[in-house]
């Protein structure tokens, strides 16, 4: 890249759902601009206040239907007065909406136009039921498909793709990776205070993972602890230029430097070629990789987007950790948990920490951010000198839209 | 006529009432899954809720609606099937409001009984008044010409007794579900010995799609259900007024209450439960089954007292229950009548003095709500019975007695034939009653 690009200060609201201690169904809870507000502002008390701020751009998937709001652009003064008159825009990509917030800022700071962006991505999910949740987050498909599609559409989708796997490689070895992804996800999400699963007490994770699916209540290949969780929340970073980040006030040291960037998408009208694999993530992932100039063998650390297990396994197979068919043993020889060869989704990702959807892709950077700069607190991993890297992979829709970074610590 | 035949014009009798709108929405919701299987489709099922009040009627739709949409919710993989053929149908919630739409259209509210004399089926869910069930039944059955099949929730009366008496020739069996009827697992069912068999494996067949539990139950007054509960109320109130020698009445109903509530560890005390379920339907009940058992005094001067005064219990319409013979906020007792000056007496004024009097809980006590779910249920109750036994308070030895009353009771339901076994009676006072215990058990 010509110019060197930053994150930092980053910041994550807790996950709300199922789970929390402070989630009570039928109780009033925060709305959208809550979460804005709260994420938003205390990026801007750790970089200086508003004045330092030249755009910001908001990533969101459906606040439309969730929320009834659009334009979220405009919440940017909410945040604080100090934004307003500046650019903001409010940017879509299904789940990758976040990520595809992150590109946009990148983009801003490349460009010259803006030496400090607010990258944001809020989502608040539970103010529908997860039965009519299923119907909104559909469209992240092809609408056309909605009809002959599975009540939970999603689950649905990444169920099919667990029964081919199942076939072609072996059900019951996939199952037991897909409950070791799980654990790892909750013991992870339980070093977390902000995680959705930080409260989880359950015994025997792996056990409980195995429970038969049921396809009379939900989908044929999967169970609910293959799924992410449905959550409310948001995270926002400062990205920034060298010019930047000395206008912020921040040392080079508690930031992370973007050494590239990959931004594929995929025909949405198409069904996977092979349901066994996620080309397009694969495709974004090198793309990133090649920019930055390293080879998956330099990355540390890795946060994946787990909608669902199958898919933390077939992207796992996707960056080329394992062969096509070999994830699950990489998986269950314990190569991405935290003591692992690269630890995987280090605060317990879409399935323990949560997944608001259009704040994951942020949410990804703020944790590799924490790591790669010794803020992760109780889920500190280990970042060793011969992997330095961090990497995230961001998907909108089944493998649609895919938005991967690679990110380093500048010592 | 097979089963799916029969459901095309089915009646529900007192369909407004707690139990009958319960009734009324598991049926009328099989009735709308019947009608969406293709090879029903072009047929039109329809259910008469005759109820006396309108206002009930106009409440019992409120119920059905915000019901049914949480049923339809819970099984959406399924209604995506049935309305696959569908194009207008596309997201989960538009299906949904279709099937909660197909439900209540298939839901007649009436407040004439004549809209039962084509109905093939007529689930009767009325007061627990013998004479005014015969009446109905009577009624209906000389203007309907279709010989229909009667299930009636009565709780208490002899089935052959309704039979005879409402010249049915076996068409009518008792398929009594326990409050509230979409919620409680358990049904009993009564068969008379008139009892025509198809009608007892329809009633079979309808139990075994509702998912509930069957404990047959033979045709004597009360059951298995009441003739335990009402046996057992009886107690408590015996033991009350027992205790009344010492202490004032109130405070001697209250001790009573929390012995059968705390040291048995049931969901609520025995004088709860009378006001849950309403002194007038424990008398209606006792008076039924009274003439039936020699011998036997089913019967409470003491409820008729507090009914003089118009002391009734029962519940709001939400299920919150209504004061009684205990006054209630949030569902806890916080203060009870006294027949003598007329007035509710706090709790709080005589707590402390009957507490110390019953001495202290067992120390493995724990609470009903913990040992309900609990898999340790036998341990629990094991190191209980023996603090229990070795306790010499007060509470130990009304519970002690309440308890081997209990089994008592439950035993002599087996001897006269009235349980088939032992288990019987534990089913339904587990399932039914929601009891941690079976009355009948090795630890008393």
């Amino acid at each position: 890249m010509e110019k060197k690009i930053y994150m930092t200060a980053g910041y994550n609201t807790i996950s709300l759902g199922t789970g929390r201690k402070e989630f009570i169904p039928g109780k009033p809870r925060p709305g959208i601009e809550h979460y804005i507000k709260e994420a938003g502002s205390q990026v801007l008390s750790k970089i200086g206040g508003p004045d330092a701020v030249d755009e910001t751009v908001i990533g969101n998937f459906m606040a439309c239907r969730f929320n009834s709001q659009a334009h979220l652009g405009a919440f940017a003064p909410y945040i604080d007065e100090g934004l307003s008159g500046k650019p903001s825009t409010r940017v879509e990509g299904a789940c990758a909406s976040g990520g595809l917030a992150l590109l946009t800022g990148i983009k801003a700071v490349l460009s010259g136009s803006a030496e400090v962006v607010l990258a944001l991505g809020v989502e608040v999910q539970n103010s529908v039921k997860a039965i009519y949740g299923a119907d909104i987050l559909a469209a992240a498909g092809w609408a056309a498909d909605r009809k002959a599609g599975h009540a939970f559409f999603f689950p649905g989708q990444f169920s099919d793709r667990a029964g081919v796997y199942f076939e072609r490689f072996g059900r019951e070895r996939t199952r037991k990776s897909f409950a070791r992804w799980y654990r790892n996800a909750i013991e992870n999400a339980k070093l977390c205070e902000t995680a959705q699963e930080f409260h989880n007490t359950l015994a025997d994770l792996e056990n409980l993972a195995m429970t038969e699916p049921n396809g009379k209540t939900f989908v044929d290949h999967l169970n609910i602890f293959d799924c992410s969780k449905v959550s409310d929340g948001a995270s926002a970073i400062a990205i920034v230029s060298r010019e930047g980040l000395h206008r912020i006030g921040i040392p080079v040291e508690e930031a992370v430097e973007i050494t590239g960037f990959g931004h594929a998408v995929n025909n949405i009208t198409l069904k996977p070629a092979d349901p066994t694999e996620l080309s397009t993530a694969r495709l974004a992932a090198e793309k990133a990789l090649k920019m930055a100039g390293i080879s998956i063998g330099q990355v540390g650390t890795v946060e994946m987007h787990d909608c669902f297990t199958i898919a933390g396994i077939l992207g796992v197979e996707a960056l080329g950790l394992a062969k096509k068919g070999e994830g699950p043993d990489y998986v269950l020889a314990g190569e991405t948990s935290r003591t692992g060869e690269v630890p995987f989704n280090t605060t317990g990702g879409l399935i323990g920490w949560g997944h608001p959807t259009g704040a994951t892709g942020v949410h990804m950077a703020v944790t590799i951010w924490e790591q790669l700069t010794g803020k992760a607190g109780d889920a500190q991993i280990n970042i060793r000198p011969a992997r330095p890297f961090g990497l995230s992979l961001n998907m909108g829709g089944d493998d649609k839209t895919l938005v991967s970074l690679v990110y380093k610590h500048e010592e | 006529m097979d089963y799916d035949n029969k459901w095309e014009r089915v009646a529900v009798l007192g369909a407004a009432g707690k139990m009958g709108s319960g009734i009324l929405l598991l049926t009328s919701v099989e009735m709308a899954d019947l009608s969406l299987k293709p090879e029903n489709r072009g047929r039109t099922f329809a259910i008469q809720a005759i109820d006396v009040s309108v206002e009930g009627l106009s409440g019992l739709m409120k119920y059905l609606r915000a019901q049914v949409l949480r049923i339809a919710e819970k099984k959406m993989v399924w209604l995506r099937l049935m309305y696959a053929d569908r194009a207008d149908l596309v997201d989960n919630g538009q299906i949904i409001q279709q099937y909660v739409f197909d439900v209540l259209n298939i839901v007649r509210p009436t407040i004439r009984i004549e809209a039962a004399y084509d109905c093939h089926l007529i689930f009767e869910a009325i007061k627990e008044d013998p004479d005014l069930k015969k009446m109905i039944f009577r009624k209906i059955d000389g203007a309907n010409p279709h010989k229909p099949w009667y299930l009636t929730n009565t709780s208490s009366i002899p089935i052959s007794e309704l039979d005879r008496d409402a010249g049915l020739d076996g068409r009518i069996i008792g398929f009594h579900f326990y409050n509230p009827p979409a919620v409680q697992k358990l049904v009993e069912l009564i068969r008379a010995e008139s009892t025509v068999p198809s009608l007892e494996a329809f009633a079979l067949e309808y139990a075994e799609r509702l998912g509930k539990l069957v404990v047959r139950s033979n045709d004597k007054a009360g059951f298995i259900g009441n003739g335990h509960f009402m046996r057992d109320a009886l107690h408590g109130i015996s033991e009350a007024e027992r205790l009344a020698a010492e202490v004032p009445l109130y405070e001697a109903i209250w001790m009573i209450n929390k012995v059968s509530q705390d040291y048995l560890v049931r969901p609520m005390g025995i004088f709860q439960l009378i006001d849950y379920v309403g002194l007038d339907i424990m008398t209606y009940i006792m008076d039924v089954m009274n003439p039936h058992f020699r011998g036997e005094e089913i019967h409470s001067p003491m409820l008729m007292g507090y009914l003089e005064l118009g002391i009734r219990g029962g519940q709001h319409s939400d299920g919150s229950q209504k004061d009684g013979i205990l006054r209630y906020d949030k569902g806890r007792p916080v203060g009870v009548f006294d027949l003598a000056s007329e007035q509710y007496i706090a709790v709080e004024h005589f707590r402390e003095s009957c507490e110390a009097r019953l001495g202290p809980l067992p120390q493995s006590f724990q609470p009903w709500k913990q040992v309900v779910g609990s898999k340790m249920k036998e341990k629990f109750f094991t190191s209980l019975f023996q603090e229990l036994k070795t306790m010499d308070t007060a509470g130990a030895r009304l519970a002690l007695n309440y308890a081997c009353r209990s089994k008592e009771i439950g035993q002599q339901l087996v001897a006269n034939g009235i349980a088939r076994s032992d288990e019987d009676v534990n089913t339904v006072l587990l399932t039914g009653f929601f009891h941690t215990l079976g009355p009948i058990n090795n630890y008393v």
